[in-house]
């Protein structure tokens, strides 16, 4: 309680929150307000915004705001799968490495390396043009979680064999604690506020992985996304038609997205390290 | 004219919930030309915050309370950063800080970190080569095989080599006074006492004349410095001769630092050293009365009361009521 | 059959490091006795080799050739070892967990005996260790590492101690990184703790004044190897290793005339 209470004095941590779950309630509860139609029934090309029709209507003849709202739920959706399946597996795989060193730790370090000079988007692209059929939005995003963690493997050995050393560590070993111990109660924690922020580039890197993808044609089926309204915007000139509506409040969303969440991570430092907490 | 002064000096620490520690307060001292300053304490006193302080680096969370510094005769204080960087550091102040003998960067050579020194504060005035002398002739006078050294990484140098570079270095420009921030902790003694080697084949070749120097190994300072001012709890609570302040210190904090030595020599088995209990107060609380009271063993009503203020008994600055 | 008193005998004690161009001999055959309820003192200079000889007594590392043998028996299982064997380290500053407190972290260091005493014992041994090295058990309530000062935290560790009262205690400069005054108070712990355990003490240091003061035996270690061992008399005060006088006449002592000479 007390830590929310000093969080709530934290301008950047407020802001934080406040963007990130704006971006959350639009997300889930925009359907409530907004009736979401997508491709059932067809508009004019291109308009601009209006009465009836908030931010106008896209080359598609498709209603911007439904577009916008279901974009960013699968665009979060996306995101935050893939973040979680590759800061979960890197940081584990980073933290056993770094403590047990030795065999271990040379094996782990050739896989993570093998997947780091695999250039990941390749496969990414290899793997969903080979799946025609069944390319589903979480499929898209499993396949991005498991291409990007080798960095956070690597940045977490690091830390976690520097951290090592520490005599904190000695003396967890000498008050009899087990590896799972000293791995969960005394290297974990220092690391939580940078594993975050991996976790956030990671969310980040997620949704912009998935536009890249959804531009090249190779996006998940019957799904928008805010890559893909941003693409369908470039790939019809919308910038030359002066159709702002088109690509502008979906890029600032995906900016805001990212930037809340960079906002969050330096304000939560300040939580997770007791140190710096006075 | 003294070279440095300060005058009733505090800083204090901005928290990141906007309290205030107030790591040091009422720092006063002058330096005369030629002179060494030891500035002695346990860590935590105040002694490094002292430092930023005095070279004017002050940069958030650090600010000045109240105060001032004269540097020849110059006040320091409210100087932008960017002028103290370029115009009082290295030129006039130069520092030593901690641990700098493994501090060079490893992946250029020794005369291009040199070299670095004098472009960043010297622009346009000079040319390459002239510089290159300077650099050559200051590396001589270290006693340091001069060619050898300045074409070396900080990798390829012996300690003793890489000491002497450091301080060479950073006294490029012949600042008028050094400050060393613990040049010689987490050494071990034979190290130690080269680096003081160094220090003072330097002072004795002129290239530089004025020191404070800071420890917490009061010993050390009775052979290095003319002056010593003992901090504690951020606040000097006695300067004098480093004769004075060794052999008949007057304040109960400098006393229990003295008799807590352990030496070596017959009979210290038999002497027990004293020990004080307790702990520094907390600095970011409001202190009543003695900083060191709690902890004394002459402590009365009136000093656990009063503030206790800088005074003058048996020719040195004693800041306890109580002593004489 | 090894000597009923002897707690620690080191047999031709080598430890190597590294392979190819990094090998490393950092402990050369070292051979030594340490008896129940001495005071030992290893001194030396850095890299000396002497933490690796306090790493062995903890159990941390094992030698690659030569034997360490604790009341008779080799040193195989870790938790066996440490329930007996203990440390205090160097470096107060970092030898907590800070994101736990500090109490916390004092009642979790029952965890490493095999036979540990109920909930509500910790608590009073804690408590009475906390008071044995004079902090009130209530000044801290909910501290965190953080919130102390370098000689608090240390005499922290010596709770430690008091609360587990092990048999052996290994204490790797375990005054060097705070001043004269609390080295002094940390040491009359030292010794109480002493006399009431009948504890044995392995210093570390590179104090020779400290070794001088506090020791029954004092080792000098130079380059891997021990130069001279002897009681404290014998070593401070009629040295007679080259290694050992350069020791002693290179510490700052107040009383001598070391190195001011030059620039008068």
């Amino acid at each position: 309680m007390k830590l929310l209470k000093n969080l709530l004095k934290e301008p950047a941590f407020v802001f934080g929150v406040c963007l990130f779950s704006l971006t959350i309630l639009l997300a889930l509860l925009g359907p409530l307000f907004v009736k979401i139609n997508i491709g059932s029934e067809y508009l004019p090309y291109i308009q601009p915004g209006s009465e009836g029709l908030a931010l106008g209507s896209d080359h598609g003849g498709r209603d911007m705001v439904s577009m916008l709202i279901s974009g960013l739920q699968n665009s979060l959706y996306v995101g935050f799968l893939a973040g979680i399946i590759a800061t979960t597996l890197g940081t584990f795989l980073g933290v056993y490495a770094g403590f047990k060193g030795g065999f271990i730790d040379n094996f782990i370090n050739m896989v993570t390396n093998l997947f780091l000079v695999i250039p990941s988007f390749v496969v990414l692209l290899l793997i969903s043009s080979s799946l025609e059929g069944g390319r589903s939005l979480q499929l898209i995003a499993v396949i991005i979680g498991f291409t990007i963690w080798p960095w956070t493997a690597r940045s977490v050995r690091a830390q976690t064999s520097s951290l090592k050393s520490s005599e904190h560590i000695n003396l967890a070993r000498v008050n009899g604690a087990d590896t799972f111990c000293i791995l969960t109660k005394h290297i974990l924690p220092y690391l939580l506020s940078y594993v975050f922020m991996v976790f956030i580039i990671q969310v980040a890197s997620g949704i912009l992985q998935e536009a890249s993808i959804s531009m090249l044609g190779l996006g998940p089926y019957d799904s928008v996304s805010l890559g893909i309204i941003m693409n369908d915007a470039m790939r019809n000139e919308a910038l030359g038609d002066g159709a702002w509506w088109a690509f502008v409040p979906a890029s600032m969303l995906i900016t805001s997205i990212v930037f809340a969440l960079y906002a969050l991570n330096t304000s939560m430092e300040g939580v997770f390290n007791p140190a710096l907490r006075k | 004219m003294s070279i440095f002064e300060a005058k009733h000096l505090s800083l204090h620490y901005l928290t990141r919930f906007g309290s205030k520690v107030h790591a040091a307060v009422d720092i006063s001292f002058e330096l005369e030309e030629g002179e060494i300053l030891g500035i002695a304490g346990e860590s935590g006193c105040g002694k490094t915050t002292l430092v930023s302080g005095l070279s004017g680096m002050c940069i958030p969370p650090l600010n000045y309370t109240s105060g001032e510094i004269f540097v020849s005769g110059q006040p320091l204080i409210g100087r932008p950063l960017e002028d103290i960087r370029e115009n009082v550091l290295a030129k006039e102040i130069s520092m030593i800080p901690q641990g700098a003998y493994n501090a060079l960067n490893p992946t250029r050579k020794i005369k291009d970190l040199a070299m670095d020194v004098l472009k960043s504060h010297e622009k346009g005035k000079a040319n390459k080569k002239e510089m290159y002398q300077r650099i050559h002739n200051r590396f001589e006078l270290l006693g340091l095989d001069t060619d050898k050294v300045l074409n070396s990484y900080s990798v390829q140098l012996t300690p003793g080599e890489k000491q002497r570079s450091v301080i060479g270095i950073s006294t490029l420009l012949n600042p008028k006074m050094v400050i060393a921030d613990e040049p010689t902790s987490a050494l071990d003694v034979t190290t130690q006492k080269q680096v003081i080697g160094v220090i003072f084949d330097l002072l004795e070749k002129k290239v530089f004349s004025t020191m404070i120097f800071i420890t917490h190994e009061l010993p050390l300072l009775r052979h290095v410095a003319d002056r010593i001012a003992v901090m504690y709890a951020g606040e000097i609570v006695e300067m004098g001769t480093s004769e004075q302040l060794v052999f008949s210190p007057k304040h109960p904090y400098t006393q229990a630092l003295m008799s807590a030595m352990l030496s070596a020599e017959e009979g210290a088995r038999k002497r027990k050293p004293e020990a004080i209990e307790g702990a520094p107060p907390n600095l970011a609380e409001e202190i009543v009365g003695c900083r060191f009271a709690p902890r004394c063993k002459h402590a009365t009503d009136g000093c656990k009361k009063n503030k206790q203020e800088i005074r003058i008994v048996d020719n040195r600055q004693v800041r306890c009521e109580n002593a004489k | 059959m090894p000597n009923k008193n002897v707690i620690f005998e080191a047999k031709d004690l080598v430890k190597e490091f590294g392979h190819g161009k990094t090998h490393n001999v950092v402990l050369k055959g070292l051979n030594f006795e340490i008896e129940d309820g001495e005071i030992v003192t290893i001194v030396g200079g850095s890299a000396c080799g002497k933490s690796v000889v306090a790493k062995h007594l903890l159990g941390f590392m094992q030698p690659t050739k030569g034997e360490l043998f604790y009341k008779g028996k080799k040193i195989t299982n870790q938790r066996d070892h440490w329930q007996t064997v203990q440390p205090i380290f160097q470096d107060p500053f970092s030898a907590f967990n800070q994101f736990f407190s500090i109490r916390s972290q004092l009642e979790d260091s029952f965890k490493v005996l095999y036979k540990r005493p109920s909930r509500a014992e910790i608590k009073e041994r804690v408590d009475a260790a906390l008071l044995a090295v004079n902090v009130m058990p209530s000044d801290l309530k909910e501290k965190f590492p953080f919130e102390l000062s370098g000689g608090q935290m240390q005499r922290m560790l010596l709770a430690r101690i008091f609360a587990l009262k092990p048999q052996v205690l290994i204490a790797d400069e375990a005054t060097s990184m705070v001043d004269a005054c609390v080295r002094a108070n940390i040491l009359d712990y030292l010794m109480k703790l002493k006399k009431e355990l009948n504890m044995t003490i392995v210093f570390i240091t590179h104090d020779i004044g400290l070794a001088y003061y506090v020791s029954d035996r004092i080792f000098v270690m130079h380059d891997g190897g021990i130069v001279e061992h002897g009681t404290p008399d014998e070593v401070a005060l009629h040295p007679k290793s080259n290694h050992t006088i350069q020791l002693l006449e290179d510490i700052p002592d107040i009383h001598k005339d070391w190195i001011k000479r030059k620039r008068a």
